[in-house]
């Protein structure tokens, strides 16, 4: 079995996930907290990819970055940023594809926290990013845990968006799901299977591992 | 000297509620704020901490203007070096008791404070425990410990016996009465206590309706001075039964049940949850050594 397609997808969903969370930590502070005008526009566009077919998405994101037409070239004539058929355009994809899965669980944490935990930092001259640091986020460490893992899972399971915008070129962005795809086509089952079984075995481990931490199973029979 | 002058339209339980007060609130002094729940009372604390913009008015203290809505000036709760006490405590949860304090220290301040304040409030012991494990009364040390780590100017307290059995109110209050004592701090407690506001301020504001309906010593606005009593408790009345022509009224003093006799005509129209005072002349007391 050719492990590349897996080793591809593990990478991608890592960095995905890292990109994430750096990102979201401050949106989804934004989304908690905010009164502004513009918070339920920004809020639907982060739910966007809940609804969406992953294949609008990887269109759209198709057309923009081509070099072909005149903001992808630009991209690519400036920075050297070719997000077509590469693994950086993957990233690209599958963060604004995995964003409400690490948003929403942060978001709905802080909104959950009392807000008198931000008063009495506030009023003890703590800044607003240090309590954000040092009291907020850490009190929510289940929902920090669950954005986590969702976004890595989910970006295990993208199927439609990265075959839209990364096409399928082996070792670069041919990942284990569509590997998958490949190999029904070509009617080769046993290479299908062992790639599925190692998705769904993965997953499944993941997603045990929240359940039982989030549930306090853990600490129940070894802590 | 404080001057507070705040104007703010509150959503009270009662529909909206125009709060409007003013008054100078000496250096050094314990204020008590007392008034029914929904007067407001937690609300002016809020905007002297600077956790609720006033619509109109002023915040001066010594000078320094904290809350100017003519000019703009609204300095913000980090910079006005208030200690709060919450009502509900409000301590960090992924937090221990010392890192709880440790967390309020300034940037290069010295840490010694924060064993000074373990020592004072009696937390030496509990410096590693999280507040999900501690009791009330313990929780609420901690929440004043924290307040006074930054040595603050000013000292607000929401309510912060409400939680406690009598016996850690009492104990708390001293703690609260030595720390303003040893701190040189300024005081502003919101209370329902009127015991507890007899106790421990040298001013009382009565709040109502967002107003402030009288200022002065508790024992000018609390007692009654028609009588001259030499003992004078303040409690509750907890049940009136009618004998004959003889009131039994059972009144609830601190954690003391009294039951005093008295005549319809004498006491007026009582009911039960009445605050009322209990004064007794000095000729008949009974005078009995507990503890020497």
């Amino acid at each position: 079995m050719d492990w590349t397609p897996l080793i591809l997808t593990l990478k991608l969903s890592v960095v995905t996930t890292i990109v994430l969370f750096i990102i979201s930590i401050p949106l989804a502070n934004w989304l908690a907290y905010s009164k502004s005008k513009l918070k339920p526009i920004i809020e639907t566009l982060v739910s966007m990819p809940l609804v969406l077919p992953p294949t609008v998405l990887g269109f759209y994101l198709l057309v923009a970055f081509s070099p072909s037409n005149a903001f992808g070239n630009w991209l690519d004539e400036s920075i050297g940023l070719n997000l077509i058929f590469s693994f950086e355009g993957l990233v690209f994809a599958s963060v604004i594809y995995s964003l409400p899965f690490m948003v929403h669980p942060i978001q709905s944490g802080l909104s959950n926290l009392s807000e008198g935990l931000k008063e009495a930092s506030y009023v003890l001259g703590k800044s607003k990013s240090e309590t954000l640091l040092k009291v907020l986020l850490p009190n929510i460490k289940p929902s920090l845990l669950s954005g986590i893992v969702l976004a890595f899972a989910h970006t295990i399971g993208e199927f439609g968006v990265v075959l839209m915008i990364g096409g399928n070129i082996p070792g670069k962005t041919k990942v284990a799901s569509i590997a998958i795809y490949d190999e029904v086509e070509a009617l080769n089952y046993a290479a299908a299977n062992a790639y599925s079984l190692v998705l769904f075995v993965v997953t499944f481990s993941i997603l045990l591992a929240v359940y039982l931490f989030n549930g306090g199973y853990i600490k129940r029979f070894w802590g | 000297m404080m001057q507070i002058d705040l104007q703010k339209e509150l959503n009270g339980a009662n529909g909206p509620l125009q709060l409007d007060v003013k008054l100078d609130v000496q250096v050094g002094s314990f204020t008590s704020i007392y008034g029914r729940s929904g007067a407001g009372k937690t609300s002016i604390l809020r905007m002297l901490a600077g956790l609720m913009t006033p619509d109109k008015g002023t915040i001066q203290v010594n000078n320094i203007i904290w809350f100017d809505m003519a000019q703009s000036i609204n300095v913000s709760p980090q910079k006005r070096n208030v200690g709060f006490v919450f009502q509900d405590y409000t301590l960090f949860p992924n937090m221990d008791v010392k890192e709880q304090l440790t967390y309020a220290l300034r940037k290069g301040d010295d840490s010694s404070v924060v064993q000074k304040l373990l020592d004072i409030m009696d937390l030496v012991k509990l410096k590693d425990a999280y507040p999900k494990t501690l009791s009330g009364g313990q929780k609420q040390r901690v929440a004043l410990a924290r307040a006074l780590v930054q040595k603050p100017r000013l000292l607000l307290l929401d309510e912060p016996f409400a939680a406690l059995d009598r016996g850690m109110r009492v104990k708390l209050q001293d703690y609260v009465l030595e720390a303003h004592v040893l701190f040189g701090l300024t005081t502003i407690m919101v209370s329902h206590d009127i015991a507890e506001i007899y106790k421990m301020s040298d001013l009382t504001i009565v709040i109502d309706d967002g107003k402030v309906t009288k200022l002065g010593k508790p024992q000018d606005i609390f007692a009654n001075h028609e009588v001259s009593g030499k003992f004078q408790f303040t409690g509750e009345v907890v049940t009136i039964v009618e004998q004959d022509f003889l009131l039994i009224i059972s009144i609830l003093i601190g954690s003391d049940f009294v039951k005093v006799i008295g005549s319809r005509d004498e006491v007026g129209p009582l009911k039960i949850g009445d605050k009322v005072m209990v004064a007794s002349k000095a000729f008949n007391p009974i005078v009995k050594i507990i503890k020497s």
